[in-house]
């Protein structure tokens, strides 16, 4: 078995058994980088002098006998979002940053660290986490493992596709409004957004701050507990992180192997409704049929706010705190600024409008619209009360059942450039995902199959906050049944 | 419609809080460092930060709103006010846009007409921007974000002023208040503290029986009281003339509000944006912090520390220490003096307490004058007077000498020994002219007045067989005085009670040379 074959646990346990080597398993994720990513192009940067350093430092830890983290000599991808103060730039996948290094580690790098994580390198997103795609990315667009032709959803394609193709076992992205989970179901992995709070934003450059947060890409749900318990808990510098005294930090892995039961599955009509693929919704189904073969009750609940007005809340606040997050871009202290201006307000309009992309600036003119005077109270204010009926819907809908489950994207991995032209439908692939956010509850994607043209499915678990352990473990249940991890994506194949 | 033209002024003003650390981040407050160097990934807005809201900040303008009789409400938010200018990093400022955390207060304020009650409409905090520089050649500025994140509390007024010399008075209050309650230093040549008066005039009454007014000009930035002062009165006569100009067009309606500059040194305003330039500044609830919610117990715990206000105090050292207006005023300008004074009275009367703050025992204190009074002891009547002059007098004689402040002064000579030396120069163990020089000698050596004295052999003298001695002495020494005087040349006097006083070492009583001197001399 090729070391990329490994998952993050098994090579934790190989690792402490002395089997394999930091070195080799770092060395088997850059050859991995070396020889897939020239295709798939998951990454924005490498820093493979770096990875070895830390790798060969593991190692002596571990031939000394010391202690070492729960990610010890395991390679780890960071979406192009989070500040590592490491001589790698931090871009956004944009050009507005320029080549901005962060003079700080964000905290879940600072985790990472602490448990011995080999930080192989950055990987793409959509410019500044907008869009579904990793099309919107100033530095081009990402493949899908599966089939280069297609995308490998987004905005966290990058780390996505870097895990689907073996390249690292596990990754970091973040989730503003279904980032993680989306471009998970299309490229096949786990992928998972904690309950808003859990883990610390300190040093993710900001989107949308009241809906980003950061997480897990796996292979498997055991992985995907691994990293967010690495990176779950308090940190003093995110006011809108918990406090481990209000919210323990439970042991995923611990309890991971119990089944829940009894097990409710929610199944909101809403998320079986139009727009919904024939094919997906085949292969969801099937996977219900599997709750259903272990026990599990399935039960229609109403979430009457979701999906109908979910899509327009969610554009409306997130447009508007993105608008205010990204208006620190102008050129006047750090990256991008444009050379031929004439005066200071020219300088502003002249490099904003040179350094931000399309969509990014359809969403700051979206938001700037919203919060204008006069308008602030038809758009922003509105939105922030359907924001609470939503959130409202899930309240009523978990005093019935566990967990909710549904279609994670209407629709398998289309092709690249199928809908960059059409902005509203690209919207909609995150139809499914956006109200877990605006709740600031937590949701889970897993592979359930693949379509006949063998691209993959996700099914998306949803549960109310603070429950990731549950959540983890329902989604364990599940897995133990299937095999879908064992796939290996074409790109993979004959490689190993 | 009668335009009796009366000028209507709000202030804005903003001070500098006296936090250890900026507002959302760990760094110091401090000024005069090198450009640049006193800053933060957080306060240079850097990509993925997060702001840290910094409790002293919050409850030093708690503090300062309880003061001026503001309601605390139970819940203040955070909202971001967005514009574009190069000295605030994140392109917005983080502030308190619709929930402050004060609301509804007052200033009393002494002006020549009297004592006036000015209205406060809100307190809120907000985070202070850097600093723009413009290069005097070529077309570029710096910028300096050291102040950028300073913690800044504004203070918004009521349209409660109506002249010049109030809106002065009334600036001048604030920061008498901010320091007396250690809320800010409010140093106005290192901006600590500054000052934005909204002007216009009251013309009569519309129709509709509601007051109309000339535009609102909006004052920015105002860093002296001097500079409030001048230029509320050159807006009053700019809006007074614009309006007698065209009394039809300068109306608040027509032109709403606009913004001003001052340049100081031509003392004139000039415009800087009129209505139709207003920002939008397009408030967000700042989604990185969570609300304030204020726990009621804290509030009441802050509401019963903050200390007796300056001007209550001063109408108390009138009432209680038989002070003059002018001396009790001197004495409470600062909070510090004020405490040293109460101390030193403490120690007069035997009422002094090490470990405890004088608003904790001056009820105790003012009761033991108050007995002493009655029982027409000296320390509660030319005591109290001799307090206040040593404080007036040598003590202020000695902070400017050696340029220090009255902290600094109390940390050497504490108020319990400097009563010591009150008490022995009025009962008369040492001569005034004495007195003054142990003092000194205290302040440079840190000893008591009794070391001093007994080092130095300074008790006066007033035993009258040892100053019949010290008379005869003189007599027998100035024969020649002795008979100028008794020739009827009564200037001769003074020169033989010099000669005894010198024969004492300077140490006798004087009343007592002058009395035994003149039985001697016969008349």
């Amino acid at each position: 078995m090729a070391i990329t074959d490994l998952t993050a646990t098994e090579m934790r346990d190989a690792l402490r058994r002395r089997e394999i080597s930091a070195a080799e398993a770092t060395d088997a994720s850059l050859a991995a980088i070396e020889r897939l990513d020239g295709q798939v192009k998951a990454f924005l940067a490498v820093d493979a002098a770096g990875a070895r350093r830390r790798a060969a430092e593991i190692d002596k830890r571990l031939a000394a006998g010391e202690t070492v983290g729960m990610l010890a000599g395991i390679p780890v991808a960071i979406k192009d979002n989070m500040c590592i103060r490491n001589g790698l730039a931090t871009t956004c996948a944009s050009r507005i940053l320029g080549n901005w290094k962060a003079p700080y580690d964000a905290h879940v790098v600072e985790r990472l660290m602490a448990e011995g994580a080999v930080i192989v390198g950055k990987t793409n997103l959509d410019e500044f986490a907008m869009g579904s795609s990793t099309e919107n990315s100033a530095f081009g667009a990402t493949r899908n493992p599966w089939n280069l032709d297609c995308v490998p959803g987004g905005s966290s394609g990058g780390s996505a596709a870097a895990v689907a193709a073996r390249m690292t076992p596990i990754a970091l992205g973040s989730d503003t409004g279904g980032s993680i989970r989306q471009p998970a179901a299309l490229c096949g992995v786990v992928g998972m957004k904690p309950t808003y709070g859990r883990v610390s934003r300190y040093g993710l450059v900001a989107f949308a701050s009241s809906l980003d947060q950061i997480g897990p890409f796996a292979r498997t749900v055991a992985d995907a507990a691994l990293l967010l318990q690495a990176t779950a808990g308090e940190d003093k510098r995110d006011s809108t992180c918990v406090s481990v005294k209000d919210q323990p930090v439970p042991d995923y892995l611990a309890s991971l192997e119990e089944p829940v039961k009894p097990l409710r599955i929610g199944l909101p009509k809403q998320f079986f409704g139009k727009g919904l693929d024939g094919e997906v919704e085949k292969v969801v189904r099937s996977a219900l049929a599997v709750y259903e073969r272990l026990g599990a009750q399935l039960v229609e609940v109403d979430l009457p706010h979701s999906t109908e007005y979910s899509i327009a809340t969610y554009y409306i606040v997130a447009t508007s705190e993105a608008s205010s997050n990204l208006a620190r871009y102008d050129g006047v202290h750090y990256g991008y600024r444009s050379t031929d201006h004439a005066d200071m307000i020219d300088m502003y309009m002249r490099s904003r409008a040179q350094g931000f992309g399309d969509e990014v600036k359809r969403r700051i003119m979206l938001g700037n619209y919203a919060l204008s005077s006069g308008y602030y109270d038809a758009y922003y204010k509105k939105a922030l009360k359907v924001r609470r009926l939503i959130r409202g819907d899930f309240e009523k809908a978990f005093r019935k059942v566990d967990c909710i489950m549904g279609p994670t994207s209407p629709t398998a991995a289309f092709r690249q450039g199928e809908k960059t032209a059409d902005p509203l439908a690209m919207y909609l692939s995150d139809v499914y995902t956006v109200s877990c956010n605006l709740a600031g509850i937590a949701g889970i994607s897993l592979p359930c199959g693949f379509t006949a043209a063998g691209l993959p499915v996700g099914l998306q678990v949803l549960s109310d906050v603070f429950t990731e352990d549950r959540l983890l473990r329902i989604a364990r249940m599940y897995e133990r049944q299937v095999d879908w991890a064992a796939r290996r994506p074409p790109v993979c194949e004959g490689a190993a | 419609m009668s335009a009796d033209l009366e000028p209507t002024i709000g202030l804005e003003v903003h001070m500098h809080l006296a936090t250890r650390t900026k507002l959302f981040c760990g760094c110091k407050v401090q000024y005069d460092v090198r450009p640049n160097s006193n800053v933060c990934p957080v306060c240079l807005g850097m990509p993925g930060v997060l702001p840290v809201m910094n409790r002293e900040a919050v409850e030093l303008s708690v503090r300062m709103a309880l003061a001026l009789g503001c309601t605390i409400p139970d819940f203040a938010k955070w909202d971001r006010k967005h514009y574009y200018y190069p000295d605030l990093p994140k392109n917005y400022q983080i502030s308190e846009y619709d929930q402050p955390l004060g609301v509804g207060g007052h200033l009393d304020i002494e002006t020549s007409k009297g004592t006036r009650c000015i209205g406060i409409t809100r307190a809120h905090l907000e985070e202070d921007a850097g600093k723009l520089m413009h290069a005097e050649a070529g077309n570029y500025s710096i910028v300096d974000l050291n102040r950028t994140g300073t913690p800044l509390l504004e203070i918004v007024s009521e349209p409660d002023v109506h002249t010049a010399e109030e809106a002065r008075a009334y600036g001048e209050a604030l920061r008498q208040l901010a320091v007396y309650l250690g809320v800010g230093h409010c140093h106005l040549q290192l901006g600590q503290m500054r000052f934005e008066p909204n002007v216009s005039l009251r013309i009569g009454t519309g129709p509709d029986g509601k007051p109309r007014y000339t535009p609102i000009s909006e004052m920015k930035n105002l860093n002296s009281f001097r500079s409030v002062e001048r230029a509320v009165a050159y807006e009053i006569a700019r809006h007074r003339e614009e309006y007698l100009a065209n009394p039809a067009k300068y109306t608040l309606e027509n032109l709403g509000k606009e913004t001003r500059g001052w340049r100081d040194d031509e003392g004139t305003s000039f415009l800087m944006r009129s209505k139709e330039e207003a920002h939008d500044y397009r408030y967000l609830p700042e989604p990185d912090l969570v609300p304030f919610v204020p726990d009621r117990k804290w509030v009441e715990e802050l509401r019963a520390g903050v200390p007796e206000l300056p001007e209550k105090r001063r109408r108390r050292f009138i009432a209680d220490y038989g002070l003059s207006e002018y001396d009790a005023g001197v004495l409470t300008a600062e909070r510090e003096t004020a405490d040293y004074f109460e101390e030193l009275v403490a120690g007069l009367v035997g009422a002094h307490s090490e470990e405890r703050q004088v608003a904790d025992y001056f009820g105790e204190l003012v009761e033991a004058v108050a007995r002493l009074r009655t029982s027409g002891d000296w320390r509660a009547t030319r005591g109290l007077k001799a307090c206040g002059d040593w404080l007036s007098q040598h003590v202020r004689r000695t902070l400017n000498e050696l340029k220090i402040s009255t902290k600094e002064f109390r940390n050497r000579l504490p108020a319990s020994k400097l009563s010591d030396l009150v008490i022995i120069s009025e009962e008369g163990v040492v001569n005034r002219n004495t007195a003054v020089e142990i003092f000194d000698k205290m302040v440079t050596t840190g000893k008591s007045a009794a070391d001093i004295v007994s080092e130095e052999n300074l008790s006066q003298v007033g035993d009258s067989g040892a100053i019949e001695a010290f008379v005869d002495q003189a007599l027998a020494a100035n024969a020649k005085a002795v008979e100028d005087y008794r020739g009827g040349k009564k200037a001769s006097f003074g020169r033989l009670m010099g000669e005894a006083m010198k024969a004492s070492g300077g140490k006798a009583n004087p009343a007592l040379v002058k009395d035994i001197l003149q039985k001697k001399l016969g008349g």
